[in-house]
């Protein structure tokens, strides 16, 4: 007999009809699966009973493949075929994993794409593939408990991740064969999951400490709509930084050398993610390692943690600012993540805010809840209609223009779902085709951003330069995934490119790029007005240079035609000086000594429009 | 004409109701639909139809439409585990066939 869950007023299920929806919390070191069952939003255990699956996979020599607790235990004798912490490498390109490799045990292999892989008993596993184990293991898990295949699943995904690593995240879902509903922020999710879109309005921060990532996202809830004003935070802090110090401060007091080997350190690690867990009850914890004894108090242990919140509080003000309101207009503030359960994180949040946190949901598991919440909706079990979910783009996309400029399509911060167009033009006579470089990033010149797609819009039909007219759209969807299309209006031509993965972006270079552009703002604005200037001088001397040789023998005395060509010289010699201002002027001189013969040029050209026709052929037009 | 509900299935119904927040109890019905010919409707109550009967079972009101109850009537609503699978059944005695997985029946 099949089991039945309570549904709303009127949406009981056709028989076989039975739509199974879950919310994926696919986190760095732990991830969960949740549904609605009766309209109320669960986390789904496995066959043991628990709820959280350790983000870890091991790949053995003869193929076989664990996931979860299974291979977390795997961590200490296997460190080289076990893959932890994979989401940080998501979307991530060669040279970025290289940076972060020399802190972390795997060995890294290039593969074909790019796209780096890890170097395993099993083979060259990519972290997309590790990602879709645990991504199979948890539709397996979801499959048992709902008693048939899955519908859809909405997954969660860091608000600051790029299109790279949100790409790479469906990507992973869809090799396990999971349909993605939608790709869902955290900290929305985590709102979501504490009702807090069922207030009429409000600003939410979301404070997330995970076990290797540490985000606040500052929310604006209007009439049922979230907004994401900002996010801030680091990937590189988190929960595995707490045990890292405590390791650390183990290993000082048992008198342990500073280079330790794999296994050594997983061990220590292990001693100190138990003593950190026990002092979230207790006040004080006996710690034994290596041979030494001795305890570890909340005091001490606050002081150990202390540069990592003070960090996170840092980001928190940061975020606050940036969202452009202060700390007293935040109402509410959701606790996500398992770090969040150290006593002292909460005090200080509490302090921070003048408001104590939310943290009456599992931290674990809240975002997760909410995801699940959403995705029933998204799957259809729910009258209310969908909640209309809005998220801001963290960096500027735009494209590349003449001279190495880069031209903003989509400002940083805009909402997204967002389609914006632009039209360009050719900058030469006959022009064919046109390059568009599609670039992400704040600064003026196209070097300092970065690159995240180039493609061609070929079969432009002959024009002179400045008549076609080329439509460039920009559509971010909502799971931030960009299209680009680029159409030229007169003869109907089109080329677009997705946003294919262009890996090599962390959140610490969003921000390092946000920084860049503030500090270099003056530099750059001049860079961008040197170019402009360049661009300017090169276009005036392509078009002089041909008008002389069309018709400047013609049409100019000697001495006229001389003092342009001296003119055109100078200002060529010019062009690549450092000095705009002189670039200008010397445009300006050109252009002002070239007078004359653009008179006499147009003179010609009406005198030969008009030669042969009648003055009443004119009126008809 | 009886309808009952086990302990399991009360607090179950209880907690899903106070997690809604609203609701003033479960229908409980029967469609004409499916591979076999009728399956089972249980869903939150909002608004209270003219012809509904209703059980109260402990803390519970269970709204059954009069033509539900005939094939209703003696059925008990349970609240049961199968492994990680967990929901609702209706021990139903009018039921004189089901399809293969449980989901339509004949009375």
């Amino acid at each position: 007999m099949a089991l039945l869950q309570i549904s709303e007023p009127g949406l009981s299920p056709e028989p076989h009809q039975h739509r199974r929806a879950v919310g994926i919390d696919l986190g760095t070191t732990n991830s969960l699966v949740a549904t609605v069952r009766s309209g109320t939003p669960e986390t789904l255990p496995d066959k043991q009973g628990r709820h959280l699956l350790p983000s870890v996979v091991h790949y053995g020599k003869g193929g076989e493949i664990q996931v979860g607790s299974a291979a977390r235990r795997r961590l200490v004798e296997n460190p080289l075929d076990t893959l932890a912490s994979v989401k940080r490498y998501m979307g991530r390109g060669v040279e970025d994993i290289a940076r972060l490799g020399s802190e972390l045990p795997y060995q890294l292999v290039d593969s074909d794409n790019g796209m780096p892989s890890f170097q395993t008993a099993g083979g060259a596993i990519s972290p997309v593939a590790a990602s879709a184990e645990i991504l199979e293991a948890l539709e397996q898990r979801a499959e048992l408990a709902l008693d048939g295949s899955l519908d859809g699943a909405v997954i969660t995904v860091p608000a600051y991740f790029d299109d790279a690593q949100r790409q790479a995240t469906k990507d992973a879902a869809t090799l396990a064969g999971i349909k993605v509903l939608r790709l869902l922020n955290e900290p929305t999710a985590a709102a979501i999951a504490y009702g807090l879109d069922q207030q009429d309005q409000g600003v939410i921060a979301v404070y997330d400490l995970g076990g290797g990532t540490f985000d606040i996202s500052i929310l604006r809830l209007t009439r049922g709509v979230f907004e994401v004003l900002a996010t801030g935070g680091d990937s590189a802090l988190g929960g595995d930084d707490f045990d890292r110090a405590i390791a650390e401060w183990i290993g000082r007091q048992a008198g342990l050398p500073d280079a330790l080997d794999p296994s050594q350190q997983r061990m220590l690690l292990e001693a100190a993610r138990a003593a950190k867990e026990q002092l979230t009850e207790q006040q004080q914890v006996d710690v034994a390692a290596a041979g030494w004894r001795g305890t570890l108090g909340r005091e001490q242990l606050g002081e150990l943690l202390k540069p990592y919140i003070d960090k996170t509080l840092r980001a928190c003000k940061k975020a606050v600012r940036d969202a452009g309101l202060e700390i007293g207009q935040v109402d509410n503030i959701v606790m996500v993540g398992g770090s969040t359960r150290t006593p002292r994180v909460r005090e200080q949040v509490a302090q921070l805010f003048g408001k104590p946190p939310l943290v009456d949901l599992d931290p674990d598991r809240v975002v997760a809840l909410g995801a699940a919440i959403q995705a029933d909706i998204l799957v259809g079990n729910k009258p209310d209609g969908e909640i209309l979910l809005l998220d801001v783009i963290p960096l500027s996309l735009g494209l590349e223009t003449m001279g190495g400029l880069t031209e903003k399509i989509i400002h940083r911060n805009t909402t997204i779902p967002v389609a914006k167009a632009q039209e360009f033009t050719t900058f030469k006579d006959g022009q064919a085709a046109m390059a568009i470089h599609v670039l992400q990033g704040e600064r003026e010149l196209v070097s300092d951003n970065r690159s995240l797609a180039r493609f061609e819009l070929r079969d432009i039909p002959p024009m002179v330069a400045g008549a076609a007219k080329v439509r460039v759209v920009f559509q971010v969807d909502a799971d931030g995934l960009l299209s680009v299309t680029a159409k030229e209006l007169t003869s109907g031509v089109e080329a677009r490119v997705e946003v294919k993965p262009s890996y090599g972006l962390s959140d610490e270079e969003v921000t390092s790029m946000l920084k860049a552009s503030y500090t270099h703002a003056k530099e750059d604005m001049q860079a961008r007005a040197l170019k402009e200037q360049q661009v300017e001088a090169d276009r005036m001397i392509e078009d002089l240079t041909a008008a002389l040789a069309a018709d400047g023998r013609e049409l100019l005395s000697e001495e006229e035609y001389h003092c342009l060509e001296v003119a055109l010289k100078d200002l060529r010699s010019l062009a690549s000086s450092e000095d705009h201002r002189l670039i200008a002027r010397h445009i300006e001189m050109v252009a002002k000594a070239s007078e004359t013969f653009a008179a006499r040029r147009m003179d010609v050209s009406i005198k030969k429009a008009l030669s042969g026709h009648h003055l009443t052929d004119f009126d008809e037009q | 004409m009886a309808i009952s509900m086990t302990p399991a299935a009360e607090q179950h119904v209880s907690r899903h109701l106070a997690n809604r927040g609203k609701g003033r109890g479960i229908r409980l019905g029967i469609k004409t639909t499916g591979c076999s010919g009728l399956s089972y409707v249980l869903e939150f109550v909002d608004n209270q139809e003219p012809d509904d009967q209703i059980f109260e079972c402990g803390a519970v009101k269970l709204f059954i439409d009069p033509k539900s109850l005939a094939y209703l009537d003696g059925t008990e609503l349970d609240y049961v585990k199968e492994g990680l699978n967990e929901g609702f059944q209706f021990n139903n005695p009018n039921v004189k066939e089901e399809c293969g997985c449980g989901e339509s029946f004949h009375v």
